[in-house]
């Protein structure tokens, strides 16, 4: 019986800020093909084409028949542990703050010896489950924990640094008028967030939802209008430094042509609440959780951009909208590079169209708002850089990534 | 004694190293490897007599040495080459540039080399090295803990353990074996006697490995010539007459966990070749720089079977006038390790105990001695291995 990590206590004010330390961070360009696949949350190596041998670390030729035909494919991720250290000594200031670590050199089934960080409870000669994750300077680790037993690592400080997990943690969802704002929060307290603020712009306007935020308690709704750089620098001076899980969801769905002169004031509208609403977000939050990311567990964590697929590719008939979702792409990447060294995971959800009033004419697949929502959590908890939504998503990324142009052409038939 | 054909190899044909030079190690150095590789030079040219310019070959191991390649130190240091060797195989160096050299002498492409080992170690060198030690080390073992070195002979010692049944007790015998022997010698960094208490009861480093498990990172040098017979005499000059040699990288690779190295498949033509038997060594330098591979090598090495280490290490005396002389400096365990120097601190101290000029730490009588070298943990195991035999006077 696995009990659940207490909450931890409140702060002492007289206390040091611990300040954000980088794990060794150097990776070759081979390596940095594992980083997608963490990303992702998925276990992938290096796979060789034409002997399918899976090779590990990165490898520029196949050990086994020097073909440079290797591509980072799923690979199974069960192995079985030859030996187990724990390391009480390290020379680097950021393992010394979290010494001792654990670590194994593991037998994989698929062929390679790894070396990775692993839970307490691993021991030599038992089967363990391998994943791919990003440390806190954003490059691939492998990290293994038992096959049996309990499949949440929680308890291992080791694995918390891997990982944006909401449990304990105050979370602002910035645009509650999102129809996932709603799920969006129950699942943030199922997860056992702390607590949820909810920014809620033009209060004056109705907004049905409201009570059954506020009924779900521990979730509290503040004035926050992304368009107004005072409504956002008034809330960043009383939650800034209160904000572990900032949660970007600014929702500005509007028809429109580039040949409609109505698409202008449109697009600017978008921009205000998305984009320029990022942009506001980021000067008064970012420098806070930045220099917040190694308080231990009161931690600043994660920055959630939650993306339509159409950051990637224009939507017929969404010009403006899409345009949004472009800029807010590139303003992730962006607070990205930001919030590097920091701790702080930016995290992009891309979504297919949601099933939402707005979207009432489109045929389905369209994915449900409760399903962004759990993704979103699972995302965080997993440790994930990068989740796609639904079917429509996963579909879009498939053919996006195999010819865009295809893509481009089908979306003009719908 | 003849020597003795192995297989195709040719016989080493009157090669000689002379002019053992070992500079006292600093914990940290605040002088570059430049520096040390001139103390060096003026420690060979005092042990020999024969001055650096005459030096034709330079064979260089340094991991510090960075931006300079080893050509550039002739210019820095006012010699004219006509061969020059790089050597980054780290403990394993010294074994090949002697291997290189030796073979360029007997061709007449080189008439004296130099052969050098130096590293500084200023305050942050050895995180840095660490930290960038190899691709895969950098990709795939450092960012899992930063444990270094450590954490990756804490793996091959827990395997070792468990396969063979050995303990914390048996490597700490060899420990404290070398720790007396260290005290023999004045260079050696660790000046205080160890019992096995002290071993077992030191700080814990990387499961199982503890504090006296790891060497210490120190700055140092280590030198000898090589040149052949006739340029030797002709100097007025004696020295440890190069026996044979073996050298073997990546061996082994489908062993899970590392339990043996290169020695093991080359072991028979080391013999051979210098027509001896284990038996007839007189005094041993292992390459130490934690006590499993020094376990592995006297099974590889062919002083014991296999997984017998640990009864070997009890049945025998290590120390220098014990049954068994071995690491008869202290080896890298009590004397400090000084970088690419490590793998020279053995063959320098064998050709100083084959020509009986070991002072405070000979062995006496002795004539045949092994040096063994071993070197880069690349990812989870050591790649380079490599040993020689030098013979003194009437070998």
């Amino acid at each position: 019986m696995i009990v659940q990590r207490q909450r931890p206590p409140r702060k002492n004010p007289l206390q040091r800020t611990a300040a954000p330390l980088q794990p060794p961070a150097r990776r070759s360009r081979a390596a940095q093909g594992l980083t997608r696949a963490a990303a992702q949350g998925q276990f992938a190596l290096h796979t060789c084409q034409a002997c399918q041998a899976v090779s590990y670390p990165p490898r520029d030729a196949c050990p086994k028949c020097l073909s440079e035909n290797l591509i980072v494919a799923p690979v199974p991720n069960g192995g079985t542990i030859l030996s187990v250290t724990t390391i009480q000594i390290s020379g680097e200031p950021y393992f010394r703050r979290l010494v001792p670590a654990r670590q194994a050199l593991i037998a994989l089934d698929c062929g390679p010896t790894i070396v990775a960080e692993v839970r307490p409870d691993c021991a030599a000669g038992i089967r363990v489950r391998a994943s791919l994750q990003l440390d806190k300077a954003g490059q691939p680790v492998i990290y293994a924990r038992p096959e049996h037993g309990d499949a949440n690592s929680d308890s291992d400080p080791h694995w918390r640094e891997l990982v944006a997990d909401p449990l304990h943690r105050r979370c602002l969802i910035t645009d509650g008028r999102n129809p996932v704002a709603l799920p969006l929060a129950k699942a943030l307290l199922a997860a056992g967030a702390a607590k949820v603020v909810v920014g809620i712009s033009e209060r004056w306007k109705p907004f049905a939802e409201a009570a059954k935020l506020e009924a779900l308690g521990s979730v509290e709704l503040v004035d926050l209008d992304l368009a107004d750089d005072q409504s956002v620098s008034a809330l960043a001076s009383d939650y800034g430094a209160k904000t572990d899980i900032l949660l970007h969801t600014a929702l500005h769905l509007r028809p429109g042509s580039v040949f409609s002169g109505a698409e202008l004031l449109k697009a600017r509208d978008a921009m205000e609440v998305s984009y320029f609403g990022a942009l506001r977000l980021a000067h008064h939050f970012g420098p806070v959780m930045r220099s917040r990311g190694a308080d231990r567990d009161n931690s600043a964590a994660a920055w959630v951009n939650l993306l339509s697929i159409f950051a990637h590719l224009s939507w017929p008939g969404f010009a403006a909208y899409s345009a949004t979702q472009a800029a807010s792409l590139s303003f992730s990447q962006a607070l990205r590079a930001e919030m590097r060294g920091s701790g702080v995971r930016v995290l992009d959800v891309f979504t297919g169209p949601m099933e939402i009033d707005w979207l009432e004419h489109l045929p389905p697949p369209k994915v449900q708002p409760s399903a962004v929502a759990n993704e979103i959590v699972a995302a965080l908890k997993g440790g994930e850089e990068e989740r796609w939504v639904g079917d429509v998503a996963k579909d879009f990324r498939e053919r996006f990534t195999a010819n865009p142009k295809e893509i481009e052409r089908d979306l003009w038939q719908q | 004694m003849p020597l003795s054909r192995n297989g195709n190899r040719q016989p080493y044909n009157d090669i000689y190293a002379v002019a053992p030079v070992s500079l006292t190690y600093q914990r940290y150095s605040t002088q570059p490897a430049q520096w040390w590789i001139g103390a060096a030079l003026r420690g060979l040219v005092a042990a020999s007599g024969i001055p650096h310019t005459a030096y034709d070959g330079l064979s260089l191991a340094s991991f510090t040495l960075g931006p300079d390649p080893a050509i550039a130190m002739t210019q820095h240091f006012g010699m004219t080459t006509r061969w020059i060797d790089s050597m980054a195989m780290g403990g394993a160096s010294g074994i090949a540039s002697i291997r290189r050299a030796a073979r360029a002498l007997e061709a007449g492409d080189v008439d004296i080399v130099a052969c050098i080992a130096a590293d500084t170690n200023y305050t942050d060198t050895f995180r840095q090295l660490l930290a960038g030690f190899s691709r895969f080390s950098q990709d795939a073992v450092y960012p899992h803990g930063a444990g270094g070195a450590n954490a990756s002979f804490a793996h091959l010692t827990n395997a070792y353990m468990d396969r063979f049944g050995v303990t914390r007790e048996d490597f700490g015998r060899i420990c404290v074996a070398q720790r007396q022997n260290a005290l023999r010698n004045p260079r050696a960094i660790m000046k205080k006697p160890m019992s096995l208490d002290d071993y077992l009861g030191a700080r814990p480093i990387v499961d199982p490995l503890g504090l006296f498990d790891c060497v210490m990172p120190v700055a140092g040098a280590e030198a000898f010539l090589l040149m052949r017979g006739e340029t030797m005499r002709t100097h007025g000059l004696t020295g440890a007459r190069l026996l044979s040699s073996i050298e073997r990288h990546n061996a082994f690779p489908d062993d899970p966990v590392q339990y043996r190295g290169g020695w093991a498949l080359d072991v028979d033509e080391l013999y051979g070749m210098a027509g001896v038997s284990p038996d007839d060594v007189d005094v041993v330098q292992t390459y130490d720089d934690y006590p499993v591979i020094v376990m592995m090598q006297f099974e590889d090495l062919g002083f014991c079977p296999k997984g017998e280490s640990a009864r070997f290490v009890s049945d025998n005396d290590l120390t220098i006038d014990g049954s068994f002389p071995h690491n008869t400096t202290g080896g890298q365990l009590s004397a400090g390790q000084a970088g690419a120097a490590g793998g020279h601190l053995g063959i320098v101290e064998t050709i100083r105990q084959v020509t009986g000029s070991a002072g405070t730490t000979q062995v006496e009588g002795a004539r045949l001695g092994l040096a063994s070298g071993f070197g880069m943990i690349n990812y989870d195991r050591g790649l380079a291995s490599g040993a020689v035999l030098f013979g003194g006077e009437g070998i």
